[in-house]
């Protein structure tokens, strides 16, 4: 925001020249340098002093702008990313605006690289007058502030958006957590054991989804979607699809009488289909909330006329067909997307068969095998004939690594489950034969790569470094035809089953929320973070942080760390009374503006969009990161950076050049 | 000899981190260089490297952080793209493109920056100064006070 500030032509500019001991002075010319500016147009008076940033300089600098009623100051001195900061405050307590202070640097980038003094003196002169150039320009800029509802929205009810949930509401926030699906728990609770410690899965994380359902500040929506986003940080509305569920969740008591006289039999997702269950159903025993859902899809026609059986048994009356889609509206600060990933289709390998053959299945299915609430109560039966198999061959690298064919990234996490599938096929078959097919083995982690060696050497089972080229059935068996590439030999091997480390990828249909949520995202649909280093659990897009896998492939410790981690950001946010937000941002000059438009396609941020009932681009200064990249690419100057206008930019090059 | 004037935009993120970074490691380099700090290497208008010419420069530097590196996500390919086009326009303007020189330069990169301000200078000593006497062109394109 811009305060009233005075013509450039009235400006009364003071320059502060420091010596730095001799780190300045020993070089350059100090004396002269304050010297040469004092008739400078807009300079009311020069000096310079030994120490600037001491007490005592700051002190003089300070009483000086009081003494001669100084519009802006410049302090030639060290490099503005040390003291800046401490020359602003100093002016803010002379009654001075803090962004009409320039830093000159004279010694970082001229003193301590020239060792000619009458080049370096020169040399400072015309940096030190291009900021003058700059400071008579200067508007007065006030920080823009804005309120943040204190409300937090998690998408995404697997274990990244459960841990995010749970420290947020910790934190003493409100936090809505929305799961499309009828259960929170999400991937993980599908899995049997987890590595390298082999917990069972369910076992650590129905604790949190109990946890989630039961704290006081969160507000769980299972089987709700979002259907838009409004708005901006610290003010979102957002639009929440209730799906109907046509059972009354605190009616329902679990009583089962329903999934009984159900007529209809469907594949069981939460078994990746290697089972069945009812159209009324309960996606796993632990499901919370705990109540049964009727899957309109399946259902003979929610009408008693049709079938109506099951709302006929139901004593509590929890059945109701009568439900119908609606819509809630909610206002929060901050939204967490979590919203996870899927696996790679067997499809896309046709080669290795996954869509022909029962019995060649992917990882998350081969979980399910091996789960002791899996199809087969945990005893390791194939599909096809429920025979246990004797011979496994375990693929990895499915669709990953293959920047031709497939993906190029490494799904991070194929090498340390397919360990963990082999170990654990051997301790439940200890008279069958394990092989795995690699490229590389990946174990970064703690314990990980212990673990891959006990893998090895316990439990023996037998590593090939190379790729599988076809599986193919003969009689009951398949045929694996592979390569074993630290020999150069072909390798065929007969195998009762065959698992498939299928790629992750981003989840299906996610690319339509995001669209929703109007955020970036990368090559592959996954989430975008703000900065690959710096800013990694935040969005580019202000007001949104990241959780586990729709960011990218992660194991549970590493989602679980980046879901605090976004819960601490979030809850950084809400610590603040009103946001603060740099006012050197890119506003608009309606008159100039020709609505073009160019400028909104520059914005990495999405803070400009184009006013089409006024014809010209209207900025939302708080999503403003002020790179001025919009600012450069317009054709009429409409554009313009605060404090760093193009008229700026000008005179400051002149004041270098122009001898 | 020919002492030319070399007007540099640097990136405050990580150009500008460098030239400070040669600095505290006092790497001495040549002095016909002057800064100018911008948020972001795509905040520099050809406009604006247009009239540094016309000021006097004869050359012009671009430093920006490196690619995938941007403080502002993709403001170094937006720089690429413009000058990359810009040159060409440079050359039908009559002005050498070797004069325009664009480099990523990481904050940790101080050597780099150094050397290449003596290499950048060196190369426009041997272009020689520049003359925009003939060049009504350049003087029309860019506005001035």
């Amino acid at each position: 925001m811009t305060v009233k500030t005075k013509k450039k032509e009235d400006k009364r500019i003071g320059l502060f020249v420091c010596h730095c001991g001799v780190n300045i002075a020993g070089v350059v010319d100090v004396k002269k340098v304050a010297e040469a500016l004092k008739d400078t147009p807009g300079v009311s008076m020069s000096t310079d002093y030994v120490y600037m940033c001491s007490d005592p300089g700051q002190q003089m600098i300070i009483d000086t702008i009081k003494e001669k009623h100084l519009d802006g100051i410049i302090v030639a001195a060290c490099s503005p990313t040390l003291h800046e900061k401490t020359f602003q405050e100093a002016a803010r307590l002379a009654g001075l605006n803090p962004y009409q202070i320039e830093i000159a640097n004279i010694r970082e980038q001229n003193s301590w690289v020239h060792s000619d003094k009458d080049k370096a003196t020169k040399k400072a002169v015309k940096i030190v007058k291009s900021h003058v150039a700059k400071a008579i320009r200067n508007e007065n800029l006030e920080p823009i502030k804005v309120d943040v509802k204190k409300r937090a929205l998690v998408i995404g009810g697997g274990v990244s958006g459960l841990q995010a949930a749970l420290d947020i509401a910790d934190h003493g926030y409100e936090v809505i957590l929305v799961e499309k699906n009828p259960s929170i728990g999400g991937k993980m609770i599908q899995l049997s054991e987890t590595f390298p410690t082999l917990d069972c899965s369910q076992c650590i994380l129905t604790p949190k989804m109990v946890e989630v359902s039961r704290h006081p500040r969160i507000k769980l929506l299972t089987y709700h979607e979002v259907d838009s986003v409004s708005g901006f940080i610290g003010n979102f509305k957002v639009r929440i699809k209730k799906k109907p569920r046509f059972v009354d969740e605190k009616l329902c008591n679990l009583c089962g009488e329903c999934e009984k006289v159900c007529p209809q039999i469907v594949p069981d997702e939460f078994n990746m289909g290697l089972s069945f269950r009812k159209a009324i159903y309960m996606p796993f025993p632990q499901a919370i909330p705990g109540t049964y859902t009727l899957d309109e899809d399946h259902c003979l026609g929610l009408s008693p006329v049709r079938c109506g059986k099951c709302k006929d048994v139901c004593e509590p009356r929890a059945i109701d067909f009568d439900m119908k889609e609606t819509i809630i509206e909610e206002e929060v600060g901050a939204i967490v997307v979590a919203t996870g990933y899927d696996l790679y289709t067997m499809q896309a390998l046709g080669e290795f068969g996954g869509e022909k053959y029962e019995d060649v299945v992917n990882g998350l299915e081969f979980e399910r095998i091996l789960s002791a609430s899996g199809p087969t109560g945990g005893v390791v039966r194939r599909p096809s004939d429920g025979k246990v198999p004797k011979s496994v061959v375990f693929v990895q690298c499915c669709g990953s690594r293959d920047t031709e064919k497939h993906l190029p990234y490494c799904s991070k996490i194929c090498c340390m489950y397919t360990a963990k599938h082999a170990m654990l096929y051997r301790h439940r078959v200890p008279d069958g034969q394990a092989t795995v097919f690699y490229i590389d083995v990946r174990t970064g982690g703690k314990a990980f790569d212990e673990f891959y060696q006990r893998t090895v050497e316990e439990d023996k089972v037998l590593y090939i470094r190379g790729k599988v080229s076809k599986v193919f059935k003969e009689g009951d068996k398949l045929i694996v035809w592979g390569v074993d590439t630290l020999t150069g030999k072909k390798v065929e091997i007969e195998a009762d089953m065959v698992v498939l480390a299928m790629a992750m990828v981003k989840t299906d249909g996610v690319q339509d929320l995001l669209k929703k949520l109007k955020i970036s995202t990368d090559i592959h649909g996954f989430v975008a973070e703000a900065h690959p280093k710096l800013r990694p659990v935040e969005s580019l897009n202000a007001g949104f942080f990241l959780a586990g896998c729709a960011h990218g492939p992660k194991d549970i410790p590493e989602a679980v760390s980046q879901a605090s981690a976004a819960a601490a950001k979030v809850g950084d946010l809400f610590a603040q009374k009103e946001l603060s937000h740099e006012p050197t941002v890119v506003p608009v000059n309606d008159e100039l503006c020709s609505g073009c438009g160019i400028c909104v396609t520059m914005c990495p941020y999405g803070a400009r969009t184009l006013d089409p009932s006024k014809g010209v681009v209207d900025v939302n200064e708080i999503l403003c990161e002020g790179c001025g990249a919009c600012a450069a690419a317009c054709p009429c100057g409409a554009a313009q950076q605060r404090n760093q206008t193009d008229d700026q930019i000008f005179s400051m090059l002149r004041a270098m050049l122009r001898e | 000899m020919f002492e030319p004037q070399i007007m540099c935009f640097l990136c405050k993120w990580c150009t500008s981190a460098a030239a400070d970074l040669a600095g505290t490691s006092r790497l001495h380099h040549v002095a016909n260089t002057i800064n100018m700090r911008v948020m972001c290497s795509s905040r520099v208008d050809p406009q604006h490297i247009l009239y540094a010419f016309k000021e006097g420069a004869d050359g012009v530097f671009l430093g920006g952080c490196h690619p995938g590196d941007c403080h502002y996500v993709e403001g170094n390919y937006k720089t690429l793209r413009r000058i990359a086009l810009f040159k060409k326009m440079l050359a039908d303007l009559g002005i050498d493109p070797r004069r325009l020189r664009l480099e990523w330069i990481s904050a940790a990169e101080g050597k780099k920056y150094a050397e290449t301000m003596n290499e950048f200078t060196e190369q426009i000593r041997a272009l020689g100064p520049l003359d925009l006497n003939d060049k009504a062109l350049v003087r029309e394109v860019v506005k001035d006070e």
